[in-house]
């Protein structure tokens, strides 16, 4: 059992499953350069001692990177392929959307994709263009699963169970939750270090999880969001309301009957996303809800997400934002009917 | 270089095959029997038969959207081809590919990628396999001439450069993109000069010869495969049919159009056997005889068979 920050804990996934499979390999953008910071994060730090020629430092080229990585994956092996920023999958849009999310259909099932993508979201000072949380575009997407941990423990498993799964993989990764270190450290950062035990584990993916029991009301959220939730319900019960925070961890699949079942209980849900409200993770969470439970609730559902802006850059307007603490602790009293 | 009657017949009837397959294809279309829409090479056959013909079990195609002929070459059956355009059930993508996405990885060719210059990081990707694993087999790209302006192109080209993959890039160079002239969209007059921005080879060659696209692919694929890197072949060739479904190419000068039904490839190699005594014109008819029936009974089989259950569209999302 040791401690591990998130960008510690997906540096041993990769560690161990590149020694464990030799099919394994890491490909992106200053990743493995002699004298470099081992990706923008420090997640791939150190990796080419493990197998020099499976940790691939390629040309600033992201969508040809991607459509490289499918084109290994397609003949069996298993590439690792990161962006810099979560924002840079807009450059990799087509090899992402039009090739790695359906060539397996479109060849009726003969082919298996198991790639997995990794990208770096969340507003943190950087302006517009190395900030926006992503997750909402790519659930339009069928044929990527997506997975966003909060946690060191399930950045570790869920690194491990994506690696192994045969289909596209896209994991979420906030710059804010790293635990990023040194020169690479982020200010306004969340300590989401965990124990990670010894032996190997996955967490599956498409398998949320109860992160605190309450009877109130039930607030989702992954990511930097999930870390606020908790904040949020500490507060919510010095005010006599008891919060249920659920971690969906995946978003595709989602763990629809884990969510569910909390709201069956609470008969209350608030979503907590961060990026633009319209069409976001939050409307998708909130119809299906509402679809299959509108008997089970007994208030509107409220969604918490950041204005639909591109992200600002002046701290102030940046945690303008960015939903916080407050904002989730109104929106959960609005449903109790303060 | 001089080939067998053997070689040379084997290249001929596959050419033929490609033009009797796309011709039958369009009356199917025309008739409003097949569904879809379609792009035809006819006019073009030489350049996946000669790039194909250079290849080796292992080795890995990947298409365009326009990809019948370099199906047929890589070695797909017309019969699995033409279930697949009637989409049906036992179609080479099970009905969920089409025309645009004709493939069969198990016969060496990717369900063909229709995003124009796409393919060229995947299958520099599968070079980059081949060489992670050390097995000592070539990917093969083809492109058009519009797909060398897309960024894709530049990537996947510039990826398979510098690490000196075993990945040949051929442009099937039929002077359009759809409707615009390469002219129009190029300012150098060959494309194979794009190589040197790589510090690759290029060369450009007639596309309508079959034996000189066999020639340069063999040297290509021969030296990616004994790792000296990738190749810019710019074939040039002519599309004597519609970009798509009932184009009548107006934008293709009609002298241009009856120079390049001079140079059509399937009959200029017909003269070449005959005058060079590797073929007898009994010989050359009984191929043309054969592919239509071979293509018949795929038309006949094809429309037999079972369509899908709408409810297969839910099945291979994922693995």
């Amino acid at each position: 059992m040791a401690q591990m920050t998130i960008a510690e804990a997906l540096r041993e996934a990769l560690r161990e499953e590149m020694i464990r499979d030799e099919r394994v390999f890491c490909i992106g953008e200053d990743i493995g350069i002699r004298g470099g910071w081992g990706g923008a994060f420090t997640v791939t730090l150190g990796l080419e001692k493990v197998a020099r020629e499976r940790v691939i430092d390629t040309p600033i080229s992201e969508n040809g990177l991607f459509g490289v990585a499918l084109g290994a994956a397609i003949m069996g092996l298993r590439p690792v392929a990161d962006v810099q920023y979560g924002d840079f999958l807009f450059n990799a849009m087509d090899q992402v959307a039009n090739h790695i999310a359906k060539i397996r259909y479109m060849s009726g099932g003969k082919i298996k994709v198991p790639l997995v993508m990794r990208a770096p979201v969340g507003a943190t000072g950087r302006g517009a263009q190395h900030a926006q949380n992503l997750e909402a575009t790519f659930l339009t997407i069928p044929g990527i699963k997506i997975v966003c941990p909060a946690t060191a423990y399930d950045a570790k498993g869920l690194l491990k169970a994506a690696i192994r799964d045969d289909s596209p993989v896209l994991m979420f990764e906030h710059k804010l939750l790293y635990g990023s270190k040194g020169a690479r450290s982020e200010s306004g950062a969340v300590d989401a270090s965990s124990d990670i035990p010894d032996e190997d584990y996955v967490v599956s993916i498409g398998k949320g999880i109860v992160r605190r029991e309450g009877a109130d009301v039930t607030i989702v959220g992954t990511l930097l969001m999930m870390h606020l939730a908790l904040q949020a319900a500490d507060r919510l019960a010095q005010e006599g309301i008891s919060a249920e925070v659920i971690d969906p961890r995946s978003l595709v699949p989602f763990d629809w009957e884990l969510l569910e079942e909390s709201v069956r209980k609470t008969s209350r849900l608030v979503v907590v996303a961060e990026g633009p409200k319209t069409g976001g993770i939050g409307s998708e969470i909130a119809a299906t809800v509402s679809e299959r439970m509108m008997d089970y609730l007994t208030a509107p559902i409220q969604r918490v997400a950041s204005p639909d802006i591109p992200v600002p850059f002046s701290p102030v307007m940046e945690n303008f934002y960015r939903p916080d603490v407050d904002r989730i602790c109104g929106a959960a009293r609005k449903t109790i009917g303060d | 270089m001089t080939y067998s009657s053997k070689f040379s017949l084997a290249l001929y009837r596959k050419m033929v095959l490609i033009r009797q397959f796309e011709e039958r294809v369009k009356y199917l279309f025309l008739e409003g029997v097949m569904p879809g829409t379609i792009h035809q090479s006819q006019g073009q056959e030489a350049v996946p038969v000669g790039v194909c013909a250079a290849l080796k079990e292992g080795d890995v195609i990947t298409g365009t959207h326009r990809p019948h002929g370099q199906a047929i070459a890589r070695g797909l059956t017309v019969e699995s081809m033409m279930h697949e355009l009637f989409g049906k059930a036992d179609g080479c993508c099970r009905g969920k590919g089409g025309s645009m996405h004709m493939g069969d990885l198990e016969r060496g060719m990717l369900p063909a990628i229709a995003i124009v210059g796409g393919g060229v990081p995947i299958a520099t990707g599968i070079a980059l396999a081949f060489r992670l694993r050390k097995e000592p087999r070539v990917a093969v790209c083809f492109t058009g001439d519009g797909g060398v302006n897309e960024g894709a192109f530049h990537e996947g080209v510039n990826m398979g450069a510098i690490w000196s993959l075993p990945v040949v890039y051929v442009i099937e160079n039929n002077l359009y993109a759809a409707s615009t002239p390469v002219s129009q969209a190029v300012k150098l007059k060959k494309l194979s000069d794009r190589a040197g921005g790589y510090g690759i080879p290029g060369v450009t060659i007639d596309g309508n010869d079959v034996l000189a696209v066999y020639e340069t692919a063999h040297e290509a694929v021969t030296r990616a495969r004994d790792g000296g890197g990738p190749t810019l072949i710019d074939a040039v060739t002519y599309r004597i049919t519609g970009h798509s479904r009932r184009d009548p190419c107006n934008y293709q000068p009609e002298e241009e159009r009856k120079e390049a039904l001079q140079r059509e490839p399937i009959r200029r190699f017909a003269e070449r056997l005959l005058a060079e005594g590797l073929a007898t014109q009994a010989q050359l008819d009984e191929i043309h005889l054969a592919v239509d029936a071979e293509i018949e009974d795929a038309v006949e089989s094809a429309k037999a068979a079972p369509d899908p259950k709408p409810e297969d569209a839910l099945d291979d999302v994922f693995a």
